[in-house]
Protein backbone atom coordinates (compact mmCIF):
# COMPACT_ATOMS: atom_id res chain seq x y z
CA UNK A 1 0.00 0.00 0.00
CA UNK A 2 1.07 3.59 -1.00
CA UNK A 3 2.31 5.79 1.90
CA UNK A 4 0.01 8.68 2.77
CA UNK A 5 2.90 10.89 2.74
CA UNK A 6 3.80 10.01 -0.65
CA UNK A 7 0.09 10.18 -1.82
CA UNK A 8 0.25 13.98 0.38
CA UNK A 9 3.63 14.56 -2.41
CA UNK A 10 1.95 14.33 -5.27
CA UNK A 11 -1.15 15.91 -4.18
CA UNK A 12 1.25 19.12 -3.66
CA UNK A 13 3.28 18.53 -6.48
CA UNK A 14 0.41 18.66 -8.43
CA UNK A 15 -1.45 21.05 -6.95
CA UNK A 16 1.25 23.54 -7.83
CA UNK A 17 2.19 22.32 -11.23
CA UNK A 18 -1.21 22.45 -12.05
CA UNK A 19 -1.91 26.18 -11.35
CA UNK A 20 1.28 26.92 -13.72
CA UNK A 21 -0.40 24.50 -16.66
CA UNK A 22 -3.99 26.47 -15.73
CA UNK A 23 -2.22 29.89 -15.87
CA UNK A 24 -1.28 29.20 -19.37
CA UNK A 25 -4.31 27.66 -20.56
CA UNK A 26 -5.97 30.41 -19.35
CA UNK A 27 -3.45 33.16 -21.23
CA UNK A 28 -4.29 31.50 -24.28
CA UNK A 29 -8.20 32.39 -24.00
CA UNK A 30 -6.86 35.92 -23.15
CA UNK A 31 -4.67 36.44 -26.50
CA UNK A 32 -7.54 37.63 -28.29
CA UNK A 33 -11.34 39.03 -26.45
CA UNK A 34 -12.77 36.18 -25.39
CA UNK A 35 -15.90 35.46 -27.33
CA UNK A 36 -13.36 34.92 -30.41
CA UNK A 37 -11.17 32.84 -28.34
CA UNK A 38 -14.04 29.70 -27.99
CA UNK A 39 -15.30 30.47 -31.33
CA UNK A 40 -14.96 26.51 -33.27
CA UNK A 41 -12.17 27.15 -35.66
CA UNK A 42 -9.84 28.61 -32.58
CA UNK A 43 -10.29 25.75 -30.53
CA UNK A 44 -9.63 23.55 -33.72
CA UNK A 45 -6.57 25.12 -34.11
CA UNK A 46 -5.42 25.40 -30.48
CA UNK A 47 -5.32 20.85 -30.56
CA UNK A 48 -4.00 21.03 -33.74
CA UNK A 49 -1.08 22.78 -32.10
CA UNK A 50 0.60 19.49 -30.27
CA UNK A 51 2.32 21.48 -27.83
CA UNK A 52 -0.52 23.20 -26.55
CA UNK A 53 -2.13 19.39 -26.69
CA UNK A 54 0.68 18.10 -24.61
CA UNK A 55 -0.48 21.09 -22.04
CA UNK A 56 -4.25 19.95 -22.32
CA UNK A 57 -3.34 16.82 -21.37
CA UNK A 58 -1.04 17.75 -18.86
CA UNK A 59 -4.12 19.89 -17.57
CA UNK A 60 -6.01 16.74 -17.50
CA UNK A 61 -3.72 14.42 -15.45
CA UNK A 62 -2.76 16.94 -12.90
CA UNK A 63 -5.99 18.35 -11.81
CA UNK A 64 -7.38 14.65 -12.07
CA UNK A 65 -5.04 13.80 -9.43
CA UNK A 66 -5.00 16.80 -7.59
CA UNK A 67 -9.33 16.70 -7.37
CA UNK A 68 -9.59 12.89 -7.11
CA UNK A 69 -7.45 12.53 -4.20
CA UNK A 70 -8.74 15.92 -2.72
CA UNK A 71 -12.37 14.21 -2.89
CA UNK A 72 -11.17 11.19 -1.59
CA UNK A 73 -9.23 12.99 1.50
CA UNK A 74 -12.81 14.30 2.48
CA UNK A 75 -14.47 11.46 1.73
CA UNK A 76 -12.58 9.34 3.86
CA UNK A 77 -12.99 11.75 6.57
CA UNK A 78 -17.22 11.09 6.75
CA UNK A 79 -17.17 7.46 7.55
CA UNK A 80 -14.46 5.40 8.75
CA UNK A 81 -15.15 1.54 8.00
CA UNK A 82 -13.64 -0.44 5.77
CA UNK A 83 -15.94 -1.07 3.31
CA UNK A 84 -16.26 2.59 2.82
CA UNK A 85 -12.92 3.28 2.88
CA UNK A 86 -12.29 0.47 0.10
CA UNK A 87 -15.07 1.88 -1.74
CA UNK A 88 -13.79 5.76 -1.62
CA UNK A 89 -10.21 4.66 -2.76
CA UNK A 90 -11.93 1.74 -5.65
CA UNK A 91 -14.62 4.98 -6.94
CA UNK A 92 -12.05 7.64 -6.93
CA UNK A 93 -9.39 5.95 -8.57
CA UNK A 94 -11.86 4.60 -11.29
CA UNK A 95 -13.58 7.98 -11.63
CA UNK A 96 -10.23 9.70 -12.26
CA UNK A 97 -9.18 7.41 -15.00
CA UNK A 98 -12.37 7.67 -16.47
CA UNK A 99 -12.10 11.77 -16.45
CA UNK A 100 -8.86 11.09 -17.79
CA UNK A 101 -9.52 8.81 -20.43
CA UNK A 102 -12.47 10.80 -21.60
CA UNK A 103 -10.50 13.97 -22.03
CA UNK A 104 -7.42 12.29 -23.52
CA UNK A 105 -10.39 10.81 -26.40
CA UNK A 106 -11.57 14.50 -27.01
CA UNK A 107 -8.15 15.78 -27.54
CA UNK A 108 -7.07 12.84 -30.02
CA UNK A 109 -10.22 13.34 -31.93
CA UNK A 110 -9.80 16.90 -32.21
CA UNK A 111 -6.54 17.06 -33.80
CA UNK A 112 -8.28 14.65 -36.65
CA UNK A 113 -10.69 17.48 -37.43
CA UNK A 114 -11.09 19.76 -39.95
CA UNK A 115 -11.15 23.79 -38.86
CA UNK B 1 -0.97 62.92 68.55
CA UNK B 2 -4.41 65.35 68.53
CA UNK B 3 -3.96 65.07 64.25
CA UNK B 4 -3.39 61.84 64.36
CA UNK B 5 -6.59 60.94 66.37
CA UNK B 6 -8.73 64.00 64.23
CA UNK B 7 -7.18 61.87 60.73
CA UNK B 8 -8.48 58.39 62.56
CA UNK B 9 -12.06 60.04 62.89
CA UNK B 10 -11.91 61.34 59.61
CA UNK B 11 -11.18 58.31 58.29
CA UNK B 12 -13.76 56.24 60.12
CA UNK B 13 -16.29 58.86 59.11
CA UNK B 14 -15.74 58.06 55.47
CA UNK B 15 -15.49 54.52 55.91
CA UNK B 16 -18.28 53.55 58.22
CA UNK B 17 -19.10 49.96 59.54
CA UNK B 18 -20.09 47.27 57.29
CA UNK B 19 -18.71 49.42 54.47
CA UNK B 20 -17.71 45.80 53.33
CA UNK B 21 -20.47 44.17 52.30
CA UNK B 22 -21.44 47.67 50.66
CA UNK B 23 -18.31 46.78 48.52
CA UNK B 24 -19.66 43.27 48.51
CA UNK B 25 -23.15 44.58 46.95
CA UNK B 26 -21.27 46.76 44.61
CA UNK B 27 -19.42 43.69 43.10
CA UNK B 28 -22.43 42.23 42.42
CA UNK B 29 -22.90 42.82 38.63
CA UNK B 30 -25.97 41.60 37.98
CA UNK B 31 -27.89 38.13 37.21
CA UNK B 32 -27.18 35.89 34.82
CA UNK B 33 -29.40 32.98 33.50
CA UNK B 34 -26.92 29.95 33.02
CA UNK B 35 -28.79 27.33 30.75
CA UNK B 36 -27.20 24.05 31.61
CA UNK B 37 -27.50 20.94 29.07
CA UNK B 38 -28.97 18.20 30.58
CA UNK B 39 -28.70 14.71 29.58
CA UNK B 40 -29.11 10.92 31.95
CA UNK B 41 -28.67 8.77 28.65
CA UNK B 42 -31.79 7.55 28.92
CA UNK B 43 -34.19 10.28 28.17
CA UNK B 44 -34.46 13.08 25.64
CA UNK B 45 -31.44 15.71 26.70
CA UNK B 46 -32.75 19.41 27.57
CA UNK B 47 -31.40 22.69 29.11
CA UNK B 48 -32.25 24.33 32.23
CA UNK B 49 -31.97 27.64 32.92
CA UNK B 50 -30.84 29.19 36.60
CA UNK B 51 -30.95 32.71 37.85
CA UNK B 52 -27.31 33.14 39.29
CA UNK B 53 -25.42 36.32 40.88
CA UNK B 54 -21.96 36.93 39.57
CA UNK B 55 -19.68 39.16 40.65
CA UNK B 56 -16.93 40.55 38.81
CA UNK B 57 -14.80 37.65 39.26
CA UNK B 58 -16.98 34.41 39.29
CA UNK B 59 -16.45 32.08 36.50
CA UNK B 60 -18.28 29.67 34.94
CA UNK B 61 -17.53 27.10 37.12
CA UNK B 62 -18.32 29.06 39.91
CA UNK B 63 -22.10 29.73 38.98
CA UNK B 64 -22.33 25.78 37.92
CA UNK B 65 -21.21 25.57 41.54
CA UNK B 66 -23.54 27.95 43.12
CA UNK B 67 -26.34 26.78 40.80
CA UNK B 68 -25.41 23.12 41.97
CA UNK B 69 -25.52 24.30 45.38
CA UNK B 70 -28.37 26.18 45.93
CA UNK B 71 -30.62 25.04 43.38
CA UNK B 72 -30.10 21.60 42.22
CA UNK B 73 -27.41 19.24 43.45
CA UNK B 74 -28.01 16.32 40.46
CA UNK B 75 -26.20 18.58 37.84
CA UNK B 76 -23.26 16.51 36.61
CA UNK B 77 -20.22 18.00 36.43
CA UNK B 78 -16.12 17.64 36.77
CA UNK B 79 -13.86 19.72 37.82
CA UNK B 80 -10.89 19.35 40.11
CA UNK B 81 -8.43 21.92 40.32
CA UNK B 82 -10.21 25.43 39.94
CA UNK B 83 -6.82 26.72 38.59
CA UNK B 84 -6.55 25.32 34.87
CA UNK B 85 -3.72 22.68 35.94
CA UNK B 86 -6.37 19.35 35.46
CA UNK B 87 -7.87 19.94 32.55
CA UNK B 88 -11.34 18.42 34.13
CA UNK B 89 -13.89 21.37 33.65
CA UNK B 90 -13.57 21.53 29.77
CA UNK B 91 -16.76 22.25 28.28
CA UNK B 92 -18.70 24.15 25.20
CA UNK B 93 -19.24 27.87 26.80
CA UNK B 94 -21.46 29.83 24.81
CA UNK B 95 -20.42 26.99 21.58
CA UNK B 96 -16.98 27.14 21.93
CA UNK B 97 -15.04 24.66 23.97
CA UNK B 98 -13.59 26.32 27.36
CA UNK B 99 -12.52 25.32 30.54
CA UNK B 100 -14.80 26.57 33.16
CA UNK B 101 -12.94 27.43 35.88
CA UNK B 102 -10.58 29.74 33.36
CA UNK B 103 -13.45 31.77 31.70
CA UNK B 104 -14.91 34.38 33.64
CA UNK B 105 -18.33 35.48 33.17
CA UNK B 106 -17.60 39.17 32.68
CA UNK B 107 -15.51 38.23 29.72
CA UNK B 108 -18.68 36.98 27.74
CA UNK B 109 -21.21 38.93 26.21
CA UNK B 110 -24.94 38.68 26.65
CA UNK B 111 -26.63 37.57 29.88
CA UNK B 112 -27.14 34.29 28.91
CA UNK B 113 -24.44 31.81 30.03
CA UNK B 114 -24.70 27.89 27.67
CA UNK B 115 -22.98 25.12 29.10
CA UNK B 116 -23.23 22.35 27.14
CA UNK B 117 -20.57 18.60 27.07
CA UNK B 118 -17.59 18.78 24.63
CA UNK B 119 -18.23 17.83 21.42
CA UNK B 120 -17.01 14.94 19.84
CA UNK B 121 -16.68 13.09 23.14
CA UNK B 122 -19.44 10.35 23.88
CA UNK B 123 -21.63 11.73 26.70
CA UNK B 124 -21.49 10.40 30.37
CA UNK B 125 -24.21 12.95 32.16
CA UNK B 126 -25.17 16.26 31.44
CA UNK B 127 -21.89 18.14 31.17
CA UNK B 128 -19.82 15.15 31.85
CA UNK B 129 -18.05 13.52 28.77
CA UNK B 130 -16.17 10.19 28.40
CA UNK B 131 -12.35 10.54 27.42
CA UNK B 132 -11.52 7.10 26.76
CA UNK B 133 -11.12 7.52 23.27
CA UNK B 134 -9.53 10.62 23.53
CA UNK B 135 -6.63 8.64 25.98
CA UNK B 136 -6.55 6.03 23.58
CA UNK B 137 -5.27 8.17 20.64
CA UNK B 138 -3.02 9.51 23.25
CA UNK B 139 -1.92 6.50 24.15
CA UNK B 140 -1.54 5.24 20.78
CA UNK B 141 1.41 7.43 19.86
CA UNK B 142 3.74 6.07 22.83
CA UNK B 143 3.86 9.49 24.79
CA UNK B 144 7.19 8.60 26.65
CA UNK B 145 11.08 8.52 25.73
CA UNK B 146 12.30 5.71 24.35
CA UNK B 147 16.13 4.67 23.59
CA UNK B 148 16.94 1.88 22.84
CA UNK B 149 20.63 2.13 23.03
CA UNK B 150 20.21 3.82 26.84
CA UNK B 151 20.13 0.78 29.18
CA UNK B 152 17.30 1.58 32.31
CA UNK B 153 16.84 -1.81 33.89
CA UNK B 154 20.42 -1.56 36.09
CA UNK B 155 19.45 1.02 38.60
CA UNK B 156 22.97 1.03 40.01
CA UNK B 157 24.15 2.64 36.87
CA UNK B 158 21.29 4.63 35.93
CA UNK B 159 22.10 8.22 35.08
CA UNK B 160 20.69 11.60 33.42
CA UNK B 161 20.53 12.86 30.10
CA UNK B 162 22.29 16.32 30.05
CA UNK B 163 19.98 18.42 28.20
CA UNK B 164 20.28 22.25 27.72
CA UNK B 165 18.06 25.12 28.27
CA UNK B 166 17.92 25.70 23.99
CA UNK B 167 16.93 21.33 24.08
CA UNK B 168 14.36 22.12 26.45
CA UNK B 169 12.54 24.86 24.44
CA UNK B 170 12.07 23.01 21.68
CA UNK B 171 9.19 20.35 22.97
CA UNK B 172 9.07 22.49 26.53
CA UNK B 173 5.23 24.65 25.54
CA UNK B 174 3.89 21.18 24.19
CA UNK B 175 4.64 19.30 27.29
CA UNK B 176 2.49 22.10 28.96
CA UNK B 177 -0.53 20.24 27.39
CA UNK B 178 -3.04 19.04 30.37
CA UNK B 179 -5.44 16.78 27.99
CA UNK B 180 -8.37 18.78 28.68
CA UNK B 181 -9.84 17.56 25.40
CA UNK B 182 -10.42 21.35 24.10
CA UNK B 183 -8.48 21.23 21.30
CA UNK B 184 -10.45 17.61 20.47
CA UNK B 185 -13.59 19.01 20.49
CA UNK B 186 -13.19 22.26 18.50
CA UNK B 187 -11.29 20.41 15.38
CA UNK B 188 -13.01 19.54 12.30
CA UNK B 189 -11.55 16.55 11.16
CA UNK B 190 -12.26 14.61 14.84
CA UNK B 191 -15.55 16.08 14.18
CA UNK B 192 -15.93 13.55 11.51
CA UNK B 193 -13.65 10.83 11.17
CA UNK B 194 -13.27 9.01 14.64
CA UNK B 195 -9.95 7.21 13.21
CA UNK B 196 -8.03 10.43 13.67
CA UNK B 197 -5.97 10.97 16.67
CA UNK B 198 -7.03 14.96 16.77
CA UNK B 199 -4.48 17.40 17.73
CA UNK B 200 -3.70 16.36 21.43
CA UNK B 201 -1.92 13.26 20.37
CA UNK B 202 -0.49 14.67 17.22
CA UNK B 203 1.42 17.54 18.85
CA UNK B 204 2.33 15.18 21.57
CA UNK B 205 3.77 13.03 19.16
CA UNK B 206 5.90 16.24 17.68
CA UNK B 207 6.67 16.76 21.33
CA UNK B 208 8.56 13.66 21.79
CA UNK B 209 10.26 13.78 18.46
CA UNK B 210 12.40 16.86 19.47
CA UNK B 211 13.02 15.98 22.73
CA UNK B 212 16.95 15.06 22.17
CA UNK B 213 16.26 11.89 24.76
CA UNK B 214 14.60 10.22 22.29
CA UNK B 215 14.88 8.23 19.13
CA UNK B 216 12.12 6.95 18.04
CA UNK B 217 10.92 9.18 15.71
CA UNK B 218 10.80 6.66 12.70
CA UNK B 219 8.49 4.59 15.14
CA UNK B 220 6.30 7.44 15.97
CA UNK B 221 6.13 8.53 12.20
CA UNK B 222 5.28 5.54 10.83
CA UNK B 223 2.12 5.21 13.45
CA UNK B 224 0.69 8.34 11.99
CA UNK B 225 1.54 8.10 8.51
CA UNK B 226 -1.75 6.57 7.73
CA UNK B 227 -4.69 7.89 5.71
CA UNK B 228 -6.22 8.77 9.13
CA UNK B 229 -3.55 10.34 10.56
CA UNK B 230 -0.91 13.61 10.49
CA UNK B 231 -2.44 14.68 6.96
CA UNK B 232 -5.97 14.58 7.51
CA UNK B 233 -5.28 17.72 9.71
CA UNK B 234 -6.17 20.92 7.50
CA UNK B 235 -4.20 23.32 9.21
CA UNK B 236 -8.20 24.92 10.76
CA UNK B 237 -6.18 26.27 13.65
CA UNK B 238 -9.17 25.59 16.23
CA UNK B 239 -6.98 23.79 18.42
CA UNK B 240 -4.55 26.44 18.78
CA UNK B 241 -7.25 28.98 19.28
CA UNK B 242 -9.29 27.31 22.01
CA UNK B 243 -6.24 25.75 23.66
CA UNK B 244 -6.17 27.32 27.66
CA UNK B 245 -2.47 26.90 28.06
CA UNK B 246 -0.76 28.05 25.00
CA UNK B 247 0.37 24.59 23.52
CA UNK B 248 -0.66 25.81 20.19
CA UNK B 249 -0.97 22.02 19.03
CA UNK B 250 -1.44 23.10 15.43
CA UNK B 251 2.10 24.62 15.35
CA UNK B 252 3.33 21.00 16.93
CA UNK B 253 1.43 19.16 14.12
CA UNK B 254 3.10 21.47 11.02
CA UNK B 255 6.20 21.24 12.25
CA UNK B 256 5.86 17.64 12.57
CA UNK B 257 4.61 17.19 9.07
CA UNK B 258 7.74 19.43 7.76
CA UNK B 259 10.32 17.15 9.10
CA UNK B 260 8.35 14.27 7.32
CA UNK B 261 7.82 16.29 4.12
CA UNK B 262 11.76 16.69 4.51
CA UNK B 263 10.71 20.43 4.36
CA UNK B 264 12.92 20.79 7.17
CA UNK B 265 15.39 18.95 8.95
CA UNK B 266 15.13 17.31 12.65
CA UNK B 267 18.33 18.80 13.77
CA UNK B 268 18.02 16.39 16.55
CA UNK B 269 21.38 15.41 18.36
CA UNK B 270 21.23 12.64 20.66
CA UNK B 271 21.54 13.94 24.51
CA UNK B 272 24.72 12.96 26.66
CA UNK B 273 24.17 11.04 29.73
CA UNK B 274 25.73 12.48 32.54
CA UNK B 275 29.14 11.15 34.15
CA UNK B 276 28.57 9.54 37.41
CA UNK B 277 31.87 8.29 37.88
CA UNK B 278 30.94 4.90 38.21
CA UNK B 279 33.52 3.62 35.87
CA UNK B 280 36.58 4.81 37.86
CA UNK B 281 34.57 3.60 40.99
CA UNK C 1 -5.08 2.97 13.24
CA UNK C 2 -7.71 1.56 14.93
CA UNK C 3 -8.32 3.53 18.14
CA UNK C 4 -11.05 2.17 20.57
CA UNK C 5 -12.71 -1.36 21.35
CA UNK C 6 -15.95 0.38 21.69
CA UNK C 7 -18.59 0.03 19.51
CA UNK C 8 -19.07 2.29 16.29
CA UNK C 9 -21.93 4.03 17.34
CA UNK C 10 -20.44 4.45 21.15
CA UNK C 11 -17.45 6.71 19.43
CA UNK C 12 -20.12 8.64 16.83
CA UNK C 13 -21.59 10.03 20.14
CA UNK C 14 -21.95 13.01 20.40
CA UNK C 15 -19.35 13.86 17.06
CA UNK C 16 -20.70 17.26 15.84
CA UNK C 17 -20.09 15.67 12.40
CA UNK C 18 -20.84 17.99 8.98
CA UNK C 19 -22.53 20.79 11.63
CA UNK C 20 -19.31 21.67 12.84
CA UNK C 21 -18.70 23.55 9.35
CA UNK C 22 -21.84 25.44 9.71
CA UNK C 23 -20.56 28.09 11.79
CA UNK C 24 -16.97 28.72 10.21
CA UNK C 25 -16.56 32.20 12.10
CA UNK C 26 -16.30 30.59 15.89
CA UNK C 27 -12.55 29.77 15.50
CA UNK C 28 -11.13 32.75 13.42
CA UNK C 29 -9.70 33.00 10.16
CA UNK C 30 -8.00 30.05 9.73
CA UNK C 31 -11.38 28.00 10.19
CA UNK C 32 -13.01 30.32 7.52
CA UNK C 33 -9.89 29.55 5.42
CA UNK C 34 -10.72 25.38 5.95
CA UNK C 35 -13.73 25.61 5.01
CA UNK C 36 -13.53 27.94 1.69
CA UNK C 37 -10.78 25.48 0.71
CA UNK C 38 -13.11 22.72 0.94
CA UNK C 39 -15.99 24.07 -0.61
CA UNK C 40 -13.74 25.78 -3.44
CA UNK C 41 -12.13 22.24 -4.14
CA UNK C 42 -15.20 20.56 -4.32
CA UNK C 43 -16.78 23.32 -6.68
CA UNK C 44 -13.66 23.75 -8.70
CA UNK C 45 -13.86 19.60 -8.89
CA UNK C 46 -17.65 19.86 -10.57
CA UNK C 47 -16.91 22.49 -12.88
CA UNK C 48 -13.80 20.52 -14.01
CA UNK C 49 -16.03 17.32 -15.27
CA UNK C 50 -18.35 19.51 -16.33
CA UNK C 51 -15.86 21.18 -18.44
CA UNK C 52 -14.00 18.18 -19.56
CA UNK C 53 -17.57 16.92 -20.99
CA UNK C 54 -18.74 20.12 -22.24
CA UNK C 55 -15.31 20.15 -24.61
CA UNK C 56 -15.94 16.65 -25.58
CA UNK C 57 -19.07 18.15 -27.79
CA UNK C 58 -16.17 19.46 -30.07
CA UNK C 59 -15.84 16.21 -31.79
CA UNK C 60 -20.03 16.28 -32.92
CA UNK C 61 -18.31 18.90 -35.33
CA UNK C 62 -19.32 22.91 -35.29
CA UNK C 63 -22.84 22.53 -34.99
CA UNK C 64 -23.07 20.55 -31.56
CA UNK C 65 -19.98 22.70 -30.23
CA UNK C 66 -22.20 26.09 -31.08
CA UNK C 67 -25.52 24.10 -29.57
CA UNK C 68 -23.46 23.64 -26.17
CA UNK C 69 -21.62 27.16 -26.37
CA UNK C 70 -25.01 28.73 -26.26
CA UNK C 71 -26.12 27.36 -23.11
CA UNK C 72 -22.82 28.92 -21.39
CA UNK C 73 -22.57 32.15 -23.21
CA UNK C 74 -25.82 33.29 -21.14
CA UNK C 75 -26.27 35.49 -18.05
CA UNK C 76 -26.36 32.55 -15.62
CA UNK C 77 -23.28 30.75 -16.99
CA UNK C 78 -21.34 34.11 -17.42
CA UNK C 79 -22.04 34.42 -13.39
CA UNK C 80 -21.11 30.65 -13.21
CA UNK C 81 -17.92 31.19 -14.80
CA UNK C 82 -16.93 34.02 -12.41
CA UNK C 83 -17.71 31.92 -9.74
CA UNK C 84 -14.92 29.66 -11.13
CA UNK C 85 -12.40 32.25 -11.31
CA UNK C 86 -12.83 33.26 -7.70
CA UNK C 87 -12.94 30.05 -6.38
CA UNK C 88 -9.67 29.03 -8.73
CA UNK C 89 -8.29 32.16 -7.43
CA UNK C 90 -9.17 31.46 -4.33
CA UNK C 91 -7.97 27.66 -3.81
CA UNK C 92 -4.76 28.28 -5.80
CA UNK C 93 -3.13 31.68 -3.99
CA UNK C 94 -4.34 29.98 -0.01
CA UNK C 95 -3.45 26.39 -1.11
CA UNK C 96 0.43 27.65 -1.66
CA UNK C 97 -0.08 29.59 1.84
CA UNK C 98 -1.22 25.86 2.79
CA UNK C 99 1.59 24.07 1.33
CA UNK C 100 4.02 26.05 2.78
CA UNK C 101 2.28 25.64 6.14
CA UNK C 102 2.29 22.14 6.12
CA UNK C 103 5.58 21.91 5.82
CA UNK C 104 6.06 23.89 9.00
CA UNK C 105 6.95 27.49 7.66
CA UNK C 106 5.66 30.69 8.45
CA UNK C 107 4.64 29.63 11.72
CA UNK C 108 7.14 30.76 13.98
CA UNK C 109 9.42 28.60 16.63
CA UNK C 110 8.27 27.09 19.31
CA UNK C 111 9.24 28.63 22.68
CA UNK C 112 8.22 29.20 26.64
CA UNK C 113 4.32 29.90 26.80
CA UNK C 114 3.15 33.09 28.79
CA UNK C 115 0.09 34.55 29.79
CA UNK C 116 -2.26 35.34 27.80
CA UNK C 117 -0.92 32.06 25.56
CA UNK C 118 -2.03 33.53 21.74
CA UNK C 119 -1.12 30.91 19.70
CA UNK C 120 1.93 31.54 17.57
CA UNK C 121 0.97 29.75 14.35
CA UNK C 122 -2.40 31.51 14.14
CA UNK C 123 -0.23 34.74 13.25
CA UNK C 124 -0.82 38.19 11.25
CA UNK C 125 1.78 36.34 8.32
CA UNK C 126 -0.78 33.57 7.91
CA UNK C 127 -3.94 35.98 8.89
CA UNK C 128 -2.91 37.88 5.80
CA UNK C 129 -2.19 35.07 3.20
CA UNK C 130 -6.06 34.55 3.82
CA UNK C 131 -7.18 38.08 3.71
CA UNK C 132 -4.99 38.11 0.26
CA UNK C 133 -6.23 35.46 -1.32
CA UNK C 134 -9.53 36.63 -0.47
CA UNK C 135 -9.32 40.15 -2.19
CA UNK C 136 -7.26 38.44 -5.15
CA UNK C 137 -10.46 36.36 -5.61
CA UNK C 138 -12.63 39.12 -5.19
CA UNK C 139 -10.10 41.22 -8.20
CA UNK C 140 -10.23 38.30 -10.23
CA UNK C 141 -14.12 37.68 -10.34
CA UNK C 142 -13.95 41.43 -11.17
CA UNK C 143 -11.67 41.24 -13.82
CA UNK C 144 -13.89 38.15 -15.39
CA UNK C 145 -17.03 40.30 -14.97
CA UNK C 146 -15.52 42.82 -17.12
CA UNK C 147 -14.01 40.54 -19.52
CA UNK C 148 -17.94 38.37 -19.97
CA UNK C 149 -19.79 41.46 -19.30
CA UNK C 150 -17.99 44.28 -20.57
CA UNK C 151 -16.59 46.15 -23.38
CA UNK C 152 -13.85 43.61 -23.94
Amino acid sequence: MIRESLIMRIHYITGISALFVVAVHITMRLLMPFDSSIEYQNIIANYHNIAYSILLESILVLIAIHGFNGLRIMLLELRQNRLWENGVTIFTISAMMTVVAYGTRTIILAQGLGA
Amino acid sequence: MNELIKRIKMFRNNHPAGDENADNEKNIREKINLKVFRTNGKSESHFDTFEIPIMRWTTVLDALLHAKSYCDSSIGIRYSCRMASCGSCGMKINGIPRLACYTKISELKGGIVSCEPLANFPQIRDLVTDFSVFFNHHKQIQPFIQNENIQTEDREVLTEYIQKPEDVDKYLQFSYCIKCGLCYSACPTVATDTKFPGPQALSQAYRYSVDNRDNALGKRQNIIDDRHGIWRCHFAGSCSAVCPKGVDPALGIQLLRGHMLRFSKNEQKLAELQDRGLDKS
Amino acid sequence: METSKESNSTVRNNREGLKGWLNPARYGWERVSYWFQRLTGLFLLIYFIGHVYETSSLTGGQAAWNALLALTQTVQGHIFLILVIGASTFHSVNGIRLIFTHGGMGLGKPGRPDYPYDALSLNYRQKSGIWISLILAALAMLYGADVLFGTK
